[in-house]
């Protein structure tokens, strides 16, 4: 079978990338190797670990299982959009506060996980924290502090400065 | 791991994309939301030589009322099902069912009709087809033609659709007037391979007797099945725990569930009757 090259065009956080690549380059693929951005882990590359997690137009997708011509068109969002020069973002923050990471290989998915979920509950109760992370795993932390932390990004995303604690 | 070389052809609509299916006869696959084709792709299951991606046809992304029914077209995500209003009102059965589907990731990009052209015997949206008389649209560039949902789906992860073929829409059944639904599912974790799952509506008249029932379940064969013994013992009655034990036992009779990994053929029966009846009892507002 010929090795089919495509030329694609895809929009990631915010800027365009432009290449020539085959028809079966995964999106997580494009987004470390011709964007250059490694902050997308892959994990087992079938849709189980969710390392790979990136939103295409504002909601959560597995980078692995997209190819990158089969998007062109959509707005990707990867985990580099989230902190600035100056400051993580509150997400971020608290992940680091909390003791949210050990290796920080899953990190980047459940960061943008977290991401969607606040985006659509502001104030989620410990079950549906739990219940938004099902579909992402961690190997180091045993999850408590992930749980937590999305929990303090709530806090903090509203404003609500006591609950920090 | 990564998926083998194929060419990937992206239509802008459906006649594009029927026209494309028919130029590349018998070795095209769809790809919808690619949630159950991509990761097989990706360990190389599956290796076609044609990909047709449909996610360019605007003209396929709807759901709506029609004929009284509920139409998802071949675009419909998962997660816009699940979140519509529409489905919400008139076709609770499939908004229950859509959060066992796989985690939000997957119902944002996986399709309706997708899954159902999957048709994987641990899948929710087969015995939803099955619990709500769906009708399956086929189409291609010589026509259309519908299927009853327990025509489409032949075995595991066979259905009746032929080359040159695609799911254009699924048209599920509205809800009854006296509509109750359940649908219940155990896994090992939630979004991980499902042992076994049971789907139940009721139409119950304003005395709480059962005018009408559809039981279908997922695990307990090749496919998505219907098990009419178990809605002829529960019709016709308030639904009380003998009813429900009885059509639990029909449900287990009638099944002739898998063994792997994930559970016994035993114990997915045993999963399948408990389920039965709790699905009953919870749809009859008694749990
Ligand atoms: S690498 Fe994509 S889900 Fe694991
Ligand atoms: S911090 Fe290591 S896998 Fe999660």
């Amino acid at each position: 079978m010929a090795r089919e090259r495509v030329e694609v065009s895809l929009t990631i956080n915010g800027r365009t990338y432009r290449d020539r690549v085959e028809s079966r380059l995964l999106l997580c693929d494009f987004i470390r190797h011709v964007a250059g951005l490694k902050g997308t882990h892959v994990g087992c590359e079938h849709g189980v670990c969710g390392a790979c997690t990136v939103l295409i137009d504002g909601r959560t997708a597995r980078s692995c299982l997209h190819f990158a011509a089969a998007v062109e068109g959509s707005a990707i969002t990867t985990v580099e959009s989230l902190a600035t020069e100056a400051a993580l973002h509150p997400i971020q923050q608290a992940f680091h506060e909390s003791h949210a990471l050990q290796c920080g290989y899953c990190t980047p998915g459940f960061l943008l996980t977290t991401v969607e979920l606040l985006g659509r509950n502001a104030a989620p109760t410990t079950e549906e924290i739990r219940q938004a992370l099902t579909n992402n795993m961690c190997r180091c932390t045993g999850y408590a502090n992930i749980v937590k932390a999305v929990g303090v990004a709530a806090a903090a995303m509203r404003g609500d400065g006591a609950a920090k604690a | 791991m990564k998926p083998a070389p194929f060419k990937l052809v992206a239509p802008r609509s459906r006649e594009e994309a029927l026209a494309a299916l028919a130029e590349h006869d018998g070795d095209a696959r769809v790809l919808a939301g690619g949630q159950s084709l991509v990761p097989l792709m990706n360990m190389r299951v599956v290796q076609p030589g044609v990909l047709v991606s449909i996610n360019g046809c605007r003209d396929l992304d709807y759901i709506r009322l029609e004929d009284d029914r509920i139409v998802c077209g071949a675009l419909a995500r998962q997660a816009a099902a699940e979140e519509s209003d529409l489905v919400r009102r008139r076709c609770p059965l499939l908004a229950d069912a859509a959060p066992w589907i796989g985690g939000m990731a997957n119902r944002n990009r996986g399709t309706v009709c997708g899954s159902l052209a999957h048709s994987d015997p641990l899948a929710e949206l087969p015995a939803v087809a099955v619990a709500t008389d769906a009708e399956i649209v086929l189409a291609s560039r010589d026509g259309r033609r519908t299927l009853a949902a327990t025509d489409f789906f032949v075995g595991e992860l066979a259905t009746a659709i032929r080359p040159g073929e695609m799911v254009e829409a699924a048209r599920f059944a509205t809800a009854w007037s006296g509509e109750r639904t359940a649908f219940l599912e155990v896994s090992n974790r939630q979004h991980a391979f499902a042992v076994a799952g049971v789907a139940v509506r009721l139409d119950l008249a304003p005395d709480g007797r059962c005018r009408d029932v559809r039981i279908a379940v997922m695990g307990g064969g090749p496919t998505a099945m219907r098990i009419e013994a178990g809605e002829r013992a529960v019709v016709g009655t308030t639904i009380g725990v003998e009813a429900a034990r009885a059509a639990a036992d029909a449900v287990e009779r009638a099944v002739d569930p898998p063994t792997d990994i994930h559970a016994d053929a035993a114990y997915r029966r045993r999963v399948l009757g408990v389920l039965t009846m709790r699905a009953l009892q919870q749809a009859a507002g008694r749990s």
